[in-house]
């Protein structure tokens, strides 16, 4: 079985100069259409995580209302009649709708057709004027599940709120809590990891029997446990975060439960945390045999200048590939979370929590699909540009496959999380 | 090999140990008190002590605690800690604080489905990744290899509740069919393997999905390792088939790594499993856990997810032991 690697040629070839980097670049990304479609996504994720508040039509959290106005009031109303007959609207019992600024609900008995219309009973608010034939009836409604059209893309869901701004206001809790996650877990994972790995001994120990034993949980039962217990109502953490520091405890950045998403975040981190940390601390083992740090300790360098100076620059590039190939995974581990219904508070526009909407699913299979849909869609879109994005990245970093097509292998396990 | 397995039994104690000790720490720490979330609407202060009193959380929760006041050292022989961890030596996990059903006798209704759920997605991983995955590494750069490597990334990235609510919206929207566990309850295999099969069938599949492509992307690239050897080349100018080249030669020296990956891989598929089993209304562990979670049912919680724990790191230990089974130059290096 024959196989043609082409392996190119460009060793000879100088720095380029800008304009040759930029073609380079260009039929760089012609040879990765699907790097380039990953990219695509994940700036996308970014684009409408960052200015979610300034492209949303519509405020995720309101419920969407719709002023109906029908000409169509056929009978006057006295002042004490209840009766009323409307030409054409479809009113049932319970519907509140307004006649020259007075408020009327529809009562029981249900709305009997009649020759000219429909004739409905009507619960009359405080005040008893007569209104002419022929006034207006102006329908105030909540506009809950309707369909995909031009003024609502994604179409609304059961509680009335456009679903294309839930989800574009879910990518900006994505990424803050992916983000939070990432930053805070590898900083801390990193941390330990180099000290875990430097000390050796008792240090090492303890703190490798700790991650030992925080890996021996599933991913999802670990974070499922520990959301539990620090996402508590007044739990200890909780209230430590609430009053020692200056996050805010009600709305930030259009989230409404601010507080409750970031410690979501953290929790997250936590998990990654323990990851980096073992994965830091192997490289660390092997860094700390350098003749330089050596050097360095015989310079007379304090333990933590060599840390600092000598070990954490070798393993700064390590943290940056887990950091960037621990984001989608945190990102994912969130809405698992969220769809089990323990991460982010109900109502939040969170795609996992959107997911998770018992009703929402209910009226799925009743053939109202669009606000489960779209953020599940969402949700898979970005992993799905983070995982594309990663393939060819790691196809242009190794030589051997370089120009092949024949990346994309390798790494096997890596891009998966605890999904 | 030897001497680090043999450290990796002798430290098992110590990490079940631990996370006995985290996960019963964890929920001694939350505020309020467990008795007054279970006793609901006739919560007087004579239930709660009735409750505490009941389930043991009158006593005091470590067997040392550390006091200002001499003695400043006290060892309690009654401790809650020291009295489940005795309880789950002998077997005996407890009992659940809002059914006061023993999570014994729980379990042993629940882990079959578990692991029914768990060896099915395994088979069904294999079956769909493993075949794909040769596939595309011993025709690469052809359109079985693009397609292959396409499903790849999707399957690996389209998480698997969204996956499963798809399916079962497709099943009810277009074929008018549900899977018979949201009528009629678990049905065993022994007494009706058709029913069976069909309940577990589609939760396995979307777990199974997810997992297939790592398999899909780990054969492909072992495959392409493995291809390059001179034994291939030598099995090839010795005139054999395409067939017994691959599947006896390469294959063959491929699967060491898959193994040990599918290992690594039961702590996601247990997590998967309560997120399926939640989807899909299967009462196994992972429902289990994940109800006892939200009701705060301490008692459960701490039991289950030391279960899960155990479970975990001994497939991962099992792994290894098959690790250097399987690949003779490991046993003894």
């Amino acid at each position: 079985m024959a196989r043609e690697v082409a392996l190119p040629l460009e060793i000879e070839e100088e720095r380029p100069e800008p304009r040759k980097r930029w073609k380079r670049l260009l039929s760089t990304a012609r040879k990765h259409p699907l790097g380039v479609f990953g990219l695509g996504c994940v700036s996308l994720l970014f684009f409408c995580g960052i200015f979610a508040d300034l492209i949303v039509p519509f405020d995720p959290e309101a419920t969407l209302r719709e002023r109906q106005t029908y000409g169509s009031l056929v009978k006057a109303i006295e002042p004490n009649d209840t009766r009323l007959t409307i030409a054409d609207a479809q009113l049932e019992v319970g519907t509140n709708f307004d006649i020259d600024g007075e408020r009327m609900s529809v009562v029981p008995p249900a709305p009997k057709v009649s020759g000219t219309g429909t004739i409905i009973n009507v619960q009359r608010a405080s005040s008893q004027s007569a209104h002419e034939a022929g006034a207006a009836l102006e329908l105030d409604t909540a506009i809950a599940n309707i369909k995909p059209s031009w003024s609502h893309p994604f179409g609304t869901d059961h509680n009335a709120k456009d679903v294309l701004s839930r989800v574009i206001f879910g990518a900006r809790i994505s990424l803050l809590i992916g983000l939070t996650a990432i930053i805070t877990g590898v900083t801390a994972g990193a941390f330990f990891g180099v000290i875990s790995g430097y000390f050796g001994k008792i240090v090492d120990t303890i703190i490798q029997r700790c991650v030992d034993i925080l890996l021996a949980f599933p991913a999802v039962v670990l974070l499922l446990a520990i959301i539990t217990v620090v996402g508590d109502e007044d739990s200890s953490v909780r209230r430590f975060l609430a009053n020692n520091t200056p996050l805010p405890k009600g709305e930030f950045l259009g989230i409404p439960t601010f507080l409750d998403v970031f410690i979501v975040a953290l929790v997250i981190g936590l998990a990654v945390a323990v990851f980096t940390t073992r994965v830091v601390r192997g490289a660390v083992l092997s860094i700390k045999e350098n003749v330089y740090v050596d050097a360095a300790r015989a310079m007379g360098a304090s333990d933590a200048r060599i840390m600092w100076r000598h070990i954490f620059p070798n393993v700064a590039a390590l943290v940056v590939i887990l950091g960037s190939v621990l984001l989608p995974v945190a990102i994912l581990a969130e809405a698992a979370i969220s769809f089990l219904g323990v991460g982010v508070p109900l109502g939040t526009p969170s795609w996992g929590a959107d997911l998770s909407d018992e009703k929402s699913r209910q009226n799925m299979l009743e053939g109202i699909w669009w606000p489960v849909f779209f953020p599940g869609l969402a949700l898979s879109l970005v992993v799905l540009g983070f995982n594309m994005l990663g393939d060819a990245f790691r196809d242009l970093s190794d030589p051997r496959l370089r120009g092949s097509g024949l990346g994309g292998g390798g790494g096997g396990g890596a891009g998966r999380g605890p999904i | 090999m030897r001497e680090y397995i043999l450290r990796r039994v002798l430290l098992l104690p110590f990490i079940m140990f631990g996370v006995a000790f985290m996960t019963f720490l964890a929920y001694r720490i939350i505020p309020g008190d467990a008795a007054i979330l279970h006793c609901q609407l006739e919560c007087t202060p004579d239930t709660v002590a009735a409750l505490r009193h009941e389930f043991g959380l009158d006593r005091p929760p470590l067997p040392l605690s550390v006091d200002t006041k001499p003695p400043f050292l006290e060892i309690h022989g009654d401790s809650q800690f020291g009295g489940w961890l005795g309880g789950v030596l002998r077997g005996d996990l407890g009992s659940s604080f809002s059914y006061r059903t023993p999570v014994t006798d729980e379990l042993g209704r629940r882990v079959p489905i578990t692991v029914e759920l768990l060896f099915l997605t395994v088979v069904l991983a294999l079956s769909i990744g493993l075949p794909i995955g040769v596939l595309s590494a011993i025709r690469p750069a052809t359109p079985v290899d693009w397609l292959s490597r396409f499903l790849s990334v999707l399957f690996l990235s389209v998480p698997s509740f969204y996956l499963g609510i798809l399916l079962i919206t497709f099943g009810v929207v277009w074929f008018n069919w549900s899977p018979p566990q949201f009528g009629t309850g678990y049905v065993p295999f022994y007494d009706n393997p058709w029913i069976n099969l069909q309940q577990f069938f589609f939760p396995a599949l979307v777990l199974a999905l997810g997992e297939s492509a790592v398999l899909m992307r780990l054969t492909r690239s072992a495959m392409l390792e493995v291809m390059r050897n001179d034994y291939i080349r030598t099995a090839w100018s010795k005139g054999l088939r395409e067939r017994a080249v691959v599947w006896r030669h390469a294959l063959k020296n491929a699967i060491i790594p898959i193994i040990t990956v599918i290992g690594l891989q039961i702590g996601g598929l247990l997590g998967g499993a309560v997120i399926v089993e939640s989807l899909y209304n299967l009462n196994g562990m992972g429902k289990y856990i994940l109800e006892a979670i939200i009701r705060r049912d301490i008692f459960v919680v701490q039991s289950v997810t030391l279960l899960f724990a155990v479970s975990y790191v001994v497939a991962n230990l099992f792994v290894d032991l098959t690790y250097a089974w399987l690949d003779p130059r490991i046993r003894y290096a």
